[in-house]
């Protein structure tokens, strides 16, 4: 952070929504470690190159901020609300031994194999979702038709939600993420309302657990003593849905957006369908809307690119920007749907990474094999330029995807 | 090739057993990685070096051995 740089300011410019912002190159290249200005008109210090990127979301000194560390806010006051600057009454542990105690009672409901158990149940919602988009006629909207409702059913049967609970679900998850165009009165109000349904609801699972995640949690309380409290249960399933709904419907919008805007990418997943898993592997790393990137806090004094930041500094670590990092990545710019290995920092890294990405790559790759399947005709009904945008500041995306077959 | 885990520093995220099944599991009991096969066969090297390389949490540790 050289003192004549110019502050950029987030979110930087780009000329059309599939595209990342032509700063990225300059960045990396001239200025990897920035000065930006938040929407706040905080600032805070900008990474874009993967190493860097990496070497600090690895960093495990270093956490997301919380409300009262003073870091730089994404957001000015009094927008946004609680997902934007923490709520400080339900907060899971986020650092140290108790952070890591906390994933690993939540993260064994997100094993590999567990996903690969409630693949053919996604299936199922997925080909139910996508015939219902085809009884209401071209053209259709793949967010509101598939992206959008995929992950708030999964999510809520995951957490033992009853099915008509989900459009609740879906609405809360809106409101939290939905900085710009929730007031941050509306946002609190959603969120006391999703604490009141979800204490309720682990009340009722109290009587009765089932095999669901919180089910399963409360039965280890109940057998071992251990395990979370009642307030780290709703934070638990509070987290869980703001943490994995709009970041994957966004994800499988953009995914299909990119494969589509490229009729040749398309056409080669349909010549072979076993690239699905690579291809969406390759969509998480080309993706360069995931908003500004993860926040971390200094708490000590670190060095980067023979640059000291001082403890107390906001990093913001830009993932999209070190995911095209040529130092990287061979053709950074060019989509490969074979691309392997495919170390991208799209679910972050470190003990922090993506506790759900196992989920979220299950989700995506089932949501693109039933497209295929059933729906190989499919096109963008818009030239991919004229993609309408999501207008939320923190996570990036597409608020419509309009396709027709 | 020699493969070893860093249980320590797994963060449960499962990408070594979608990538390499037959040499990476995870615990039922907290989603830690486990190591099934310590010295994998010839046809599974590429997937273990995938592992290793997409492992969010660099736990996975790949030495290549002459002849092995
Ligand atoms: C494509 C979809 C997704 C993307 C791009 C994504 C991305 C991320 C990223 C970058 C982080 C790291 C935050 C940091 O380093 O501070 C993260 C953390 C997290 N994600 Fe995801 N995520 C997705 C889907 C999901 C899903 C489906 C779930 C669960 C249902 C989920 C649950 C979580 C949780 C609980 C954390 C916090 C982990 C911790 O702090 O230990 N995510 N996600
Ligand atoms: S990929 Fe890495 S972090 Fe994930 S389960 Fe395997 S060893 Fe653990």
């Amino acid at each position: 952070m050289r003192p004549d740089d110019q502050a950029l300011r987030l979110p930087l410019p780009t000329d059309s929504p599939l595209e990342p912002p032509a700063e990225w190159e300059r960045l990396r290249r001239q200025c990897p470690v920035a000065t930006v200005e938040l929407p706040s008109g905080d600032r805070a210090a900008f990474l874009t190159r993967y190493d860097h990127v990496k070497a600090l979301l690895t960093d495990a000194r270093f956490t997301r901020p919380k409300a009262g560390d003073g870091a730089a806010r994404i957001a000015p006051e009094g927008v946004g609300g609680p997902a934007a600057d923490g709520d400080g009454a339900l907060t899971l542990p986020d650092r140290g031994e108790p952070h890591q105690r906390w994933r690993r009672q939540v993260g064994k409901y997100f094993t590999a194999k567990r996903m690969t158990a409630l693949r053919p149940g996604m299936v199922r919602t997925a080909e139910h979702l996508v015939d219902e988009m085809i009884r209401r006629g071209r053209p259709g909207d793949l967010k509101a038709g598939l992206g959008f409702p995929l992950p708030v059913y999964v999510i809520c049967d995951i957490l033992g939600v009853p099915a008509e609970d989900r459009d609740r679900f879906s609405h809360w998850s809106d409101a939290f993420l939905n900085v710009t165009r929730f007031s941050g009165e509306h946002t609190r109000a959603a969120h006391d309302e999703f604490v009141a349904y979800m204490s309720a609801h682990i009340e009722a699972i109290r009587a009765r657990p089932g095999d669901d995640l919180l089910g399963m949690l409360v039965k280890e309380r109940e057998t071992d003593g251990e395990g979370l409290s009642d307030q780290e249960l709703i934070a638990t399933g509070m987290g869980l849905l703001v943490a994995g709904h709009e970041t994957t419907a966004n994800m499988i919008g953009k995914m299909v957006s990119l494969l589509l805007a490229d009729r040749g990418r398309w056409e080669g997943l349909l010549a072979d369908p076993s690239l699905v898993r690579t291809a969406v592997e390759e969509s998480l790393r080309f993706d360069a809307n995931l908003g500004f990137g993860m926040r971390r806090y200094l708490t000590e004094d670190v060095e980067i690119d023979g640059e000291l930041l001082p403890s107390g500094t906001t990093v913001v670590c830009s993932m999209p920007a070190a995911n095209r990092d040529e130092r990287a990545f061979a053709d950074a710019d060019r989509m490969d749907l074979t691309r392997s290995p495919n170390p991208h920092l799209t679910f972050g890294a470190g003990p922090h990474s993506c506790l759900g990405q196992a989920l979220a790559r299950t989700e995506l790759q089932v949501a693109l094999e039933v497209l295929l399947r059933k729906l190989p005709t499919l096109r963008l009904a818009v030239p991919a330029e004229e993609l309408p945008r999501v207008q939320g500041l923190l996570v990036g995306g597409l608020s419509a995807v309009p396709v027709t077959w | 090739m020699k493969v070893s885990v860093d249980q320590d520093r797994c963060c449960g995220a499962g990408q070594c057993v979608l990538t390499a099944p037959e040499v990476f599991d995870q615990r039922d009991d907290d989603g830690v990685v486990v190591l099934l096969d310590e010295r994998p066969a010839p046809d599974r090297h590429a997937s273990v070096r995938e592992a290793a390389a997409v492992c969010p949490a660099a736990a996975i540790t790949v030495t290549e051995e002459p002849d092995a």
